[in-house]
């Protein structure tokens, strides 16, 4: 019965959920413990080191003190979308890593959950779904301060969409795929793609920066504009789907990097270069998944504290004036390189 | 006023040179020395003088040292201090000192540690320890009495000891 394809196939589906999930929920808290130490460091601090061996509990510290506040619900909001938002910003970033692929097969199980060959295309329409829950967040307050977060959230998301899909479209060019898997195939075989499109690389980045509201783009925030603007009316579980989305956001984003431009599971050696055949190599690819991931996140983190908030004429400026024309000419000059390969 | 806006290079004007410089600086940063003192079990080195809760003292001879003259008590801006004067022993060693307090009262959440008590003292019977830390549940708790004043005082190695050539 455990050898019937169709049942091994199910209870591999629910494996591939558990690790997910369990990707999520395990390293999202701690990246934000990894957020707040890493910014004391870079202050010259401690950062908080009291519970558990430095800090190492403090994850579940904070989670328990969101559970436990008040859940309020303000009179003058809009209750049912109200409601709805924070759910709306924390699911599109889970149902992005279903088509990520985490390794690539251990045993007879493929490392993907969902290995459609329009992959990229749901993610990228799923990477502009969250930003739906900010912008509903923001109206749905009815306040101002959290109405300007939003309004600064769908313009930002405008903006920078258009340079993260066309950022892209040189990478489909060459891999000739959307499928993530084969992305990654193509460059277990070729090298990674960050060597080949570096500039494809850099706008990917900068746009994902923008598009998890992260600094310097994180205007929809600006603690010290906004108070802390879409968020501003929501407490204890809600704020805490909110907290969690941003930072599931940020995972998905580093996620994606890894996949598209970092070679995903893949190092460029053998016996890694290659879908592995034994057990421990296809553990080590997730591992090498994961490592690759926790580097992302920690250029994210170091990103932020180093650099200050752009003003919001300068974020549009350089979203229009100079990362759209970056990106076009990237994709011509790539269409022209490739068609002078061909022909050669 | 008009403030002259600095010309900008090809290479500040791309800004990432900048950045990249930026990184560098916060990474340079990660591994250096830490300014935060880990304050319960690493206490902060405090000055020779340094003016923390107001406490009584007794002299060599275990004698409680305040003489329960009130000077403390007229001159404290925040009306912190409240002496309950009362008398010695008839008889006795301390007979000649006539007074001593039967309560001393500082609420500590008034004193403003000026140190004027100490200034104003002719029995050299009070003194501003370094103990500065005085948080308590209630304002109750807040008030010091005589004994846990006395206790915190200690023993003042008193040179002079007047009451004896009296």
């Amino acid at each position: 019965m455990w050898t019937d394809p169709v049942i091994l196939e199910w209870i591999f589906i629910l494996v591939k959920i558990v690790v997910i999930f369990g990707l999520v929920l395990s390293i999202v808290p701690y990246t934000v413990l990894a957020e707040r130490r890493i910014c004391a460091w870079i202050q010259d601090r401690v950062g908080p080191n009291r519970v558990g061996f430095q800090g190492l509990l403090q994850p579940i510290a904070d989670a328990l003190k969101l559970l436990l506040k008040e859940d309020m619900l303000p009179n003058h909001v809009h209750k049912v979308v109200f409601t709805l938002a924070p759910a709306l910003v924390f699911m599109p970033s889970l149902m992005i890593l279903a088509v990520i692929p985490w390794g690539s097969t251990i045993g007879p199980m493929t490392c993907v959950l969902s290995d459609m060959n329009a992959g990229m295309l749901f993610a990228l329409a799923l990477a502009s779904f969250s930003v739906y829950g900010i912008a509903l967040a923001g109206w749905a307050s009815n306040s101002k301060y959290p109405f300007l977060g939003g309004l600064r959230s769908a313009a930002q998301m405008i903006s920078y969409e258009v340079c993260l899909g066309l950022s892209l479209v040189p990478l489909f060019m060459q891999t000739g795929s959307l499928n993530l898997s084969a992305i990654v195939g193509y460059q277990t075989q070729h090298g990674w793609l960050v060597l080949y499109q570096p500039l494809a690389c850099f706008i990917f980045i900068t746009s994902m920066f923008a598009e998890c509201n992260r600094t310097p783009f994180d205007l929809p925030e600006a603690e010290q504009e906004l108070v802390s603007g879409y968020n501003i009316e929501y407490s204890s579980l809600k704020f805490g789907l909110f907290f969690l989305g941003e930072y599931a956001n940020m995972l998905v984003a580093s996620a994606l990097v890894t996949t598209l431009f970092l070679g995903g599971w893949s190092l460029p050696f053998a016996p890694f270069n290659a879908p592995a055949t034994v057990i421990w190599v296809g553990l080590t690819h997730v591992a090498f998944f994961v490592a690759k991931v926790c580097a992302m996140l920690f250029l994210f983190i170091w990103v932020r504290w180093t650099v200050p908030r752009f003003r919001y004429d300068q974020l549009m400026a350089l979203g229009w004036k100079v990362f759209l024309p970056m990106a076009l000419v990237n994709i011509v000059v790539v269409a022209i390189i490739m068609a002078c390969r061909a022909n050669l | 006023m008009i403030v002259e806006r600095p010309k900008l290079t090809f290479w500040d004007r791309i800004y990432m040179p900048q950045i990249l410089k930026g990184l560098w600086i916060t990474l340079k940063h990660i591994p250096r020395k830490r300014f935060t003192r880990q304050y319960p079990e690493e206490t902060p080195p405090l000055p020779e003088r340094y003016r923390g809760v107001p406490v009584l003292v007794r002299d060599p001879d275990q004698r409680v040292k305040c003489v329960a003259c009130q000077l403390c008590e007229f001159v404290c801006p925040p009306k912190a201090i409240t002496v309950v004067p009362g008398f010695r022993a008839e008889s006795g060693p301390d007979a000649k000192v006539e007074k001593e307090p039967q309560d001393f009262i500082i609420d500590m959440g008034r004193c403003i540690y000026c140190g004027l008590c100490e200034e104003a003292c002719p029995e050299e019977a009070i003194f501003l320890k370094k103990d500065y830390a005085m948080a308590s549940y209630s304002r109750e708790q807040m008030k010091l009495h005589k004994e846990k004043l006395l206790e915190m005082g200690g023993i003042h190695a008193d040179r002079i000891c007047k009451w004896k050539k009296k």
